[in-house]
């Protein structure tokens, strides 16, 4: 369990010099940074035409990676650092999902099927008369965006307060975690829930007045997503580099330890997950109105564990390493159930089984031995060629 | 609504139809020949039929049951030019209706079969019912006095006091006793003291119908009657609603037997080894497909053997579910003992791979697997009907399990394997091969995932799904029932199965789960361990 | 009340039990248990395996609750109601018998967290370590590892461990400490060294040894503890307790 860059208070002047001794954070934060400049400029002022426009389908599927990244995130700020392998995180991600979404439904207004002002269309369609009390205040951006932090961090706080608590943790508390989605899974496929049963919530016109369906909005989502997603590292970043960052990593290699001197091992752990459940609820806020549909499939477990895997992959306990993750199996995802749609599935389970045993620091805990390894071949190379000569 | 109204008063209609014309008709009727009354069928008239068919049934003549047999299967024929009844028997050989000779001239060429329309077709049965009334066979008989209580039919009841006035069989006569009840209960001209027979009759009866009937009872019977009909109208909700606890305990069980035989496999691999095997569903998968793959097998090779196929499957299913199991101890799980949370996403990627195999070889689609004759229907007993397979699956899970417990107490492996569990490096120390041990203990508790999978096949659809629906089930019953205890996988197994099948009826097969899942998710927090936890120092270290 | 606690005001002792016991699964790991120790005293307790050392460790710590008795500390406090962390902050530290320390971390990590102070959630966001540097470099040196400061404590010897788990505690500032066989798989100047350090923090602290090594015992020259089966055996100094019939009969057998 090496390669924690743990920095200290007294090392740097400025407030933010926990950055500073963060090579991968550096360049996380460069590309998002490029990202959030040159995409929109190669969307909307490059001509179709040009071979360095980036279609906004591009633009959509970018952004819906960088949820899925800042979701990764969100999961290894708690695997990775606190030793909490939640297997549940997709239902927090869902939950801010459906908060979003159900912003969204009330903005759609008589521009539905059933053109009624005030009952998103499945009510109408389900006979029903009025608004349910879960649905007050949501058509209210700024209540809506507080649900969408308030709502998983207060189920994460209540899971968090009973598991940590009676020191639910390992395998028990994934499995439970576990249960936790599948749980809410069946909770909202349920018509009477009032969040749209099987259907979901999908239909969206508008985001604070801007038509979501526009290139222009498409692209700001995507920038603010990149600019969310550089924001929750640094935050990340800085919980992990204080004092509060080392009692996570102390927990997770030693609770009891951890708690003989004087740690409420509980407290921390709570904290923690709350903070990283409000993570996932941004990400699924900024991933329905890019992706235009919030249904209750988001919560299948498998989705959940799947999360696991971008975090394995990437390698854990990093942070950028999560975000790389995220990205290279989406990306992946998307080459192959296009290319080779049958050979997913085998690929992912095989990644599952592969990463775990030969790769348990993933790609970014591997890349100094690659590297190692690099650089020996190229000197073991040149004499030959140097005898070739 | 309003259809419902509209056929109740069609059918008033048309009985009091019915007994309009039995009572014109009747008179001429008895002192024609039986020839005669055939002369109905031949009009082509549905309201001359049904007379016919009254005038038939009320013959008593031998060949009534035949003919009116051939009616309902349009084997009646008639000409219409000579007016003479026909009917063919099932190997097409036409005989006169009214002597029962067969017929050897030449037939009239204009013969037709006998129309029905559903009315008909349901006063044809009650018919057949009276008929039967007096059938030799006590089942038939019985049969027949049931027919007559569905069908409350008012016209056969001199029929029925007729077979109930000779009957000796009690069972028969309690039957009868019933139908008639069901006639007389909520006819208007009921006598108070038939009324009061009625009640007992149907009281001791005391099922839904029954309860249906005492409520027709008209209102302006006496004060006796009425207080009898009231506390026959308790005393069978009161019964019936112990029957349905009881029918709520029995799908319980059958649910529990399910989450047993898919638990119990986990609890090997879980609770005794400790290693999370998000796979084990697919173990179950893999043990329905051998199902399916021996029974096609035995299907296209030796069809009059496919009821037992069973009896390959199971071992078979053992063997293919118990070497993936080994497969994967040896290719994958042996390389992350002590890293938990490793082996379960590993194991997870491995159950990825096993779905999608069996998607590409057998297709995304659902296979079916044929259940024996032996494990086809049900039975009833007291007031619930008990499906034959849901039975043989309990029968099957206490095999398994006793089986189990004794593998585990009264073998050498049972020993070995314990002795790992309990200090591994003791046991390696005293020569026992740990390796080996564990290898064929997670072998042993996939293998026994491949059986849940014989057993599933049977009530559950062969899909590359099938371990999916099970794993958190699966799961919950082995943390709730507390880990490395089989005894604990058993009530935890009975607990949960029960539970749900009582909250359903409050709560709905959804909020139900829910409501069980979210009280194991606040159970494990206060006992993390689980109902039957082990305890000592062992484990607070 | 126990012959041996009326000897003694309650006010006097740093850490008091009186009839405590606790049972696994019948079996008795303490049987009604009393002892005390005096503030400032350093006390040896012995025993052969299965006496109920650790669990007597494990009682005074919070990790296991008795099922009776009492467990007093400083004269006033009942720890039998607290969990861990609230014993630890009271001012108790215990150093296992297993050595652990936070292995992904520096040494001067593993200090830093132990650190006494606020232990809340946000204090630990917002934390500035200042001028308890030197606190930390004091310990270093007090502990022999100011060389190893920046290395993984994952990669120190054994022994290193074992300092720098004692450092760990040190730095609690705890009225109390526990110290569960501190010189297993030490070198002999290690464990010369361990006794030397032990002895030094006597007097300002109250320090109870967890011992099998007789040799080390004798180096700490304090008053020695025997258990046996969950209670008291014999108490004085060693030489008396090693000339005890009983204690003699329990350590060689009959």
């Amino acid at each position: 369990m090496t390669g924690f860059s743990t920095t200290h208070p007294t090392l740097g002047k400025s407030g933010f010099a926990f950055l500073l001794t963060d090579r991968g954070g550096k360049i996380l934060l460069a590309l998002l940074l490029a990202a959030i400049i040159i995409v929109p400029i190669l969307n909307l002022a490059v001509p179709p035409s040009s071979p360095f426009h980036i279609s906004t389908f591009m633009v959509s599927l970018f952004g819906k990676y960088l949820c899925y990244a800042l979701l990764a995130l969100s999961v290894d700020l708690i695997w990775g650092f606190c030793g909490i392998l939640s297997l549940g995180h997709g239902a927090f991600f869902a939950l801010g999902g459906y908060a979003m979404g159900m912003y969204l439904m009330r903005q759609i207004g008589t521009r539905g099927v059933y053109a009624n002002p005030v009952l998103p269309d499945f009510m109408v369609f389900l006979n029903w008369k009025e608004l349910p009390w879960t649905w007050y205040g949501f058509d209210m951006f700024w209540f809506a965006m507080i649900m969408v932090l308030v709502v998983p961090g207060i189920l994460a706080f209540a899971f968090g307060w009973l598991a940590f608590r009676s020191r639910v943790t390992g395998v028990y508390l994934s499995i439970i975690t576990q249960a936790l989605t599948y749980a809410l899974l069946l909770a909202f496929f349920r018509n009477d829930m009032g969040f749209g049963g099987n259907n979901g919530l999908t239909d969206f016109k508008d985001l604070l007045g801007f038509n979501v369906q526009t290139d222009g909005m498409r692209v700001t989502l995507f920038v603010l997503t990149a600019i969310f997603l550089a924001a929750s590292y640094i935050l990340c970043r800085f919980i992990v580099s204080s004092r509060l960052g080392r009692v996570l990593i102390a927990i997770r290699d030693a609770e009891s330890r951890t708690r003989f001197l004087g740690y409420r091992v509980a407290n921390y752990q709570t904290f923690v997950f709350v903070i990283s459940a409000m993570l996932a609820g941004i990400a699924g806020a900024l991933y329905v109105p890019q992706i235009g549909i919030i249904n209750p499939s988001e919560f299948a477990p498998a989705n959940s564990i799947e999360i696991v895997i971008w975090v394995a992959i990437g390698g854990r306990g990093t942070l950028y390493g999560a975000v790389l993750g995220a990205i290279l199996v989406n990306y992946g995802k998307s080459y192959f159930t296009g290319a080779l749609p049958e050979a997913w599935l085998y690929m992912l389970g095989a990644l599952f089984v592969l990463v775990t045993i030969f790769l348990p620091k993933g790609v970014v805990g591997a890349w100094p031995t690659i590297k190692a390894r690099l650089a020996e071949r190229l000197l073991s190379s040149k004499p030959k060629l140097e005898a070739a000569e | 609504m309003a259809e419902r109204k509209a056929q109740l008063v069609r059918g008033f209609a048309s009985l009091a139809f019915v007994v309009f014309m039995m009572a014109v008709a009747a008179l001429p009727a008895l002192a024609a020949s039986f020839e005669d009354t055939l002369v109905g069928f031949t009009a082509d008239s549905f309201n001359d039929t049904a007379t016919a068919m009254s005038a038939v049934t009320e013959s008593g003549d031998p060949l009534a049951p035949q003919i009116l047999g051939a009616l309902g299967d349009g084997r009646l024929l008639f000409s219409a030019a000579t007016k003479k009844v026909y009917f063919k028997d099932s190997t097409d050989k036409l005989f006169d209706a009214a002597t029962g000779a067969a017929v050897t001239a030449v037939a009239p060429g204009d013969l037709s079969p006998v129309r029905l329309n559903n009315r008909l077709r349901g006063l044809l049965s009650a018919a057949l019912g009276s008929l039967t009334l007096m059938a030799p066979d006590v089942a038939k008989r019985i049969d027949a006095a049931e027919t007559v209580f569905k069908s409350r039919d008012i016209t056969t009841l001199p029929a029925l006091d007729k077979a109930l006035a000779q009957e000796k069989n009690a069972e028969v006569k309690e039957a009868m006793l019933e139908a008639r009840a069901a006639i007389v209960i909520g006819a208007p001209d009921t006598s108070p003291e038939h009324r009061l027979v009625a009640i007992t009759a149907l009281n001791t009866r005391g099922d839904g119908d029954a309860l249906v009937l005492l409520r027709t009872l008209p209102a302006d019977v006496p004060a006796n009657v009425k207080q009898a009909a009231a506390s026959a109208i308790s005393s069978i909700e009161y019964r019936l609603s112990i029957w349905a606890n009881v029918q709520n305990l029995w799908y319980g069980l059958s649910l529990a037997s399910v989450l047993l035989l898919a638990a119990i496999g986990l609890a090997i691999t879980f609770g005794v080894m400790g290693v999370i095997n998000m796979a084990h569903g697919e173990m179950v998968m893999l043990g329905a497909y051998t199902t399916f793959v021996i029974q096609e097998f035995f299907r296209a090779k030796f069809p009059g053997f496919t009821d037992y196929a069973l009896i390959v499957a199971t071992p078979a299913a053992f063997l293919v579910a118990g070497a993936f199991g080994i497969a994967i101890e040896r290719g994958i799980i042996r390389h992350l003992y002590g890293r938990p949370l490793e082996t379960l996403l590993a194991t997870w990627g491995l159950s990825l791979i096993l779905q999608q195999l069996v998607r590409t070889v057998f297709g995304p689609t659902n296979r079916d697997v044929g259940a024996p004759a032996w494990m086809a229907g049900a039975f009833q007993a007291g007031h619930i009907s008990i499906t034959y397979n849901r039975m043989w699956i309990i029968v099957f899970t206490i095999v398994v399990f006793a089986a189990l417990l004794a593998l585990l107490r009264y073998t050498a492996f049972g020993l070995e394997m314990r002795a790992v569990t309990q200090n591994r490096a003791m046991a390696s120390a005293m020569g026992i091969k740990t390796g080996r041990v564990d290898a064929l203990t997670f072998g042993l508790g996939s293998g026994i995932a491949g059986i849940a999978g014989v057993a599933l096949a049977h009530i559950d659809n062969v899909s590359p799904n099938l371990g999916k629906a099970y794993i958190i089930d699966s799961f919950m019953v082995v943390v709730f029932g507390g880990v490395g205890n089989l005894w604990g996988t058993l009530v935890g197994a009975l607990t949960l199965g029960v539970a749900n099948k009582f909250l359903e009826p409050f709560a709905g097969a959804v909020l139900g789960k829910i409501v069980i899942l979210v009280l194991i998710i606040l159970f494990i927090q206060k006992r993390p361990r689980g109902l039957f936890a082990l305890k000592g120092r062992a484990v607070e270290a | 009340m126990n012959a041996l606690l009326a000897q003694v005001d309650k006010k006097d002792t740093i850490l008091y039990l009186d009839g405590v016991s606790r049972a696994f699964d019948g079996y008795k790991a303490i049987n009604s248990l009393s002892f005390y120790v005096l503030a400032g005293e350093l006390r040896a307790i012995i025993g052969p395996n299965g006496a109920g050392k650790t669990t007597m460790m494990d009682i005074v710590t919070g990790k296991t609750k008795p099922d009776v008795g009492q467990v007093i500390f400083d004269g006033n406090v009942d720890l039998t109601k607290l969990d861990e962390a609230r014993i630890a902050n009271l001012g108790i530290g215990r150093k296992f018998q297993k050595p652990t320390v936070f292995e992904s971390h520096t040494v001067f990590d593993n200090l830093e967290l132990a650190l006494a102070g606020d232990r809340g959630v946000f204090a630990s966001l917002f934390f500035k370590l200042g001028e308890r540097k030197d606190l930390i470099e004091n310990t270093l040196e007090t502990i022999a590892l100011t060389d190893a400061r920046d290395r993984i404590a994952g990669s120190l010897s054994h022994g290193q461990k074992q300092w720098l788990e004692i450092g760990m505690l040190l730095m609690q500032e705890p009225d109390l400490l526990l110290v569960d066989e501190p010189a297993a798989g030490m070198t002999d100047a290690e464990t010369a060294a361990t006794a030397e350090l032990l002895k030094r923090i006597a007097g300002k602290r109250s320090v109870v040894v967890v011992e099998h090594d007789m040799e080390f015992v004798r180096s700490l020259e304090s008053k020695v503890t025997v258990l046996h089966e969950g209670s008291v055996l014999a108490e004085g100094s060693l030489d008396k307790v090693q000339a005890d019939e009983r204690v003699i009969e329990v350590y060689l057998g009959r």
